[in-house]
């Protein structure tokens, strides 16, 4: 079965490994990730004053593309991406006034935009319509033993509207894990934000965030991170190098995307590509319990 | 530090353009201090959350506009969830970076991006800083 998808520009640059292990998982459970086609970065960051609506135009042209391309929805892997695009599709479409006013700016394109794409996060897509159930039948390597935090930060659970399970107690990525066979713990700053893009003006902000993040998953006993956040991922993957320098006692720990194990136990293989693409080397924890 | 208080200063020109550009009424806020409680980044704060909607009030929106918090803040969101008015504070914090921005007032110079880090910062950490912090 094929899935129109949208992939955003950090899943084509520093999170190949994210994009790649998605593709494969999916197919493994028997769905084509279709690329859509002419599509732009979204965005990045909501903008969220209510007047100037310029600032929504890389999302909405991306979503106008679909249309245009026949698509009913996106399924997006990257965070950002995916809250970025549902807010800007609702501040834009929930007005009457702003939607004709986003048309008139983009006389340009063939077709006017409706809002009629569905924006669905990959984890809501193996959650409901293939079900956890299901991936844990074809479960090949059990992570068993594997002790595993899933980090939502922000942009899973907030604003509540767009958050892909309960904004404060969400369990969708533990329970995934659950049905991989590993040992899912539901750490206390799983939805805390890890600093975002102030890793770049204020990077002693986003170590202090890393070290008390992944510290804090430590102490609930977990051994490996799962994201699906490729700026979470910079910050508490990369940033620990820093981490480590600033804070001695600080211990790394490794960072996954939650495809890449899920490609590990679903019998896709961990892809030699993957490593380099991580600054903690996930390999020694993975090894330890025989999983590759 | 002191504030005069009169009726002309509390609903000044600025507190109106604060509340057009995030959509709020910074008169619901009664001060529980959540907002506050919550925020995984206030130790960086110069002023904190709930402080900022009560110089809002006051309509002290210059030490607000000056601020260093409204540049720490990364709209993670929290406060606007916890909020028990319903307040978007994250929207408040926008305004008052948008404020700056349309002046050209930012905190990043893209050519003082270290070089090192340069290399290794993915697109997403790029744009997202170039679009909350540069004019």
């Amino acid at each position: 079965m094929n899935l129109p998808y949208y992939p955003g520009c950090t899943l084509k640059a520093n999170a190949e490994n994210f994009e790649d292990s998605a593709i494969k998982v999916m197919e493994i459970l028997g769905y084509q990730l279709n690329e859509m086609k002419d599509w732009v970065c979204c965005g990045t960051v909501f903008s969220m004053t209510t007047d100037d609506l310029m600032l929504q135009l890389a999302s909405i042209r991306n979503l106008l593309r679909a249309e245009e391309q026949n698509l009913n929805e996106l399924v997006v892997l990257c965070s950002m991406c995916y809250n970025t695009l549902q807010r800007a599709k609702k501040f834009i479409t929930e007005d009457e006034e702003h939607l004709n006013k986003v048309n008139d700016l983009m006389y340009k394109e063939n077709i006017l935009y409706e809002g009629t794409v569905d924006i669905v996060h990959l984890l809501t897509v193996l959650k409901d319509r293939i079900t956890f159930d299901k991936i844990k039948e074809k479960v090949k390597k059990p992570l068993s033993s594997l002790k595993i935090g899933g980090y939502y930060g922000c942009l899973l659970v907030r604003p509540k509207e767009f958050a892909i399970d309960d904004f404060e107690d969400p369990s969708i990525i533990e329970d995934l894990f659950s049905s991989l066979g590993a040992e899912s713990i539901a750490f206390p700053y799983r939805l805390e934000c890890c600093g975002a893009y102030q890793t770049i003006t204020k990077k002693d902000v986003t170590i202090k965030r890393t070290y008390e993040i992944i510290n804090s998953a430590r102490r609930a006993g977990c051994e490996a991170l799962v994201t699906s956040c490729p700026l979470c991922a910079f910050n508490l993957d990369q940033r620990q190098k820093e981490t480590a320098e600033e804070f001695i006692e600080f211990e790394t720990m490794p960072v996954f995307y939650f495809t890449e194990l899920m490609s590990v136990a679903l019998g896709g293989g961990w892809d030699k590509s993957w490593s380099k693409m991580h600054y903690v080397d996930p390999r020694p924890i993975l090894k330890e319990k025989r999983l590759i | 530090m002191s504030y005069e208080i009169s009726r002309n200063i509390v609903r000044n020109e600025l507190v109106g353009k604060i509340e057009e550009l995030s959509g709020q009424n910074v008169f619901d806020c009664y001060q529980c201090g959540t907002c506050s409680a919550g925020c995984p980044v206030v130790e960086y704060m110069d002023i904190m959350p709930n402080q900022v909607m009560r110089l809002a009030q006051f309509g002290a929106t210059e030490d607000l506009i000056n601020s260093k918090t409204i540049w720490i803040c990364s709209a993670c969101l929290q406060c606007s969830t916890r909020c028990p008015k319903g307040i978007e504070v994250a929207k408040v914090m926008e305004a008052l970076r948008s404020i700056n921005l349309r002046k050209r007032v930012g905190t990043l110079d893209p050519n003082k991006i270290e070089t090192e880090d340069l290399k290794d910062l993915p697109p997403i950490a790029l744009v997202g800083a170039f679009r909350k912090l540069t004019g």
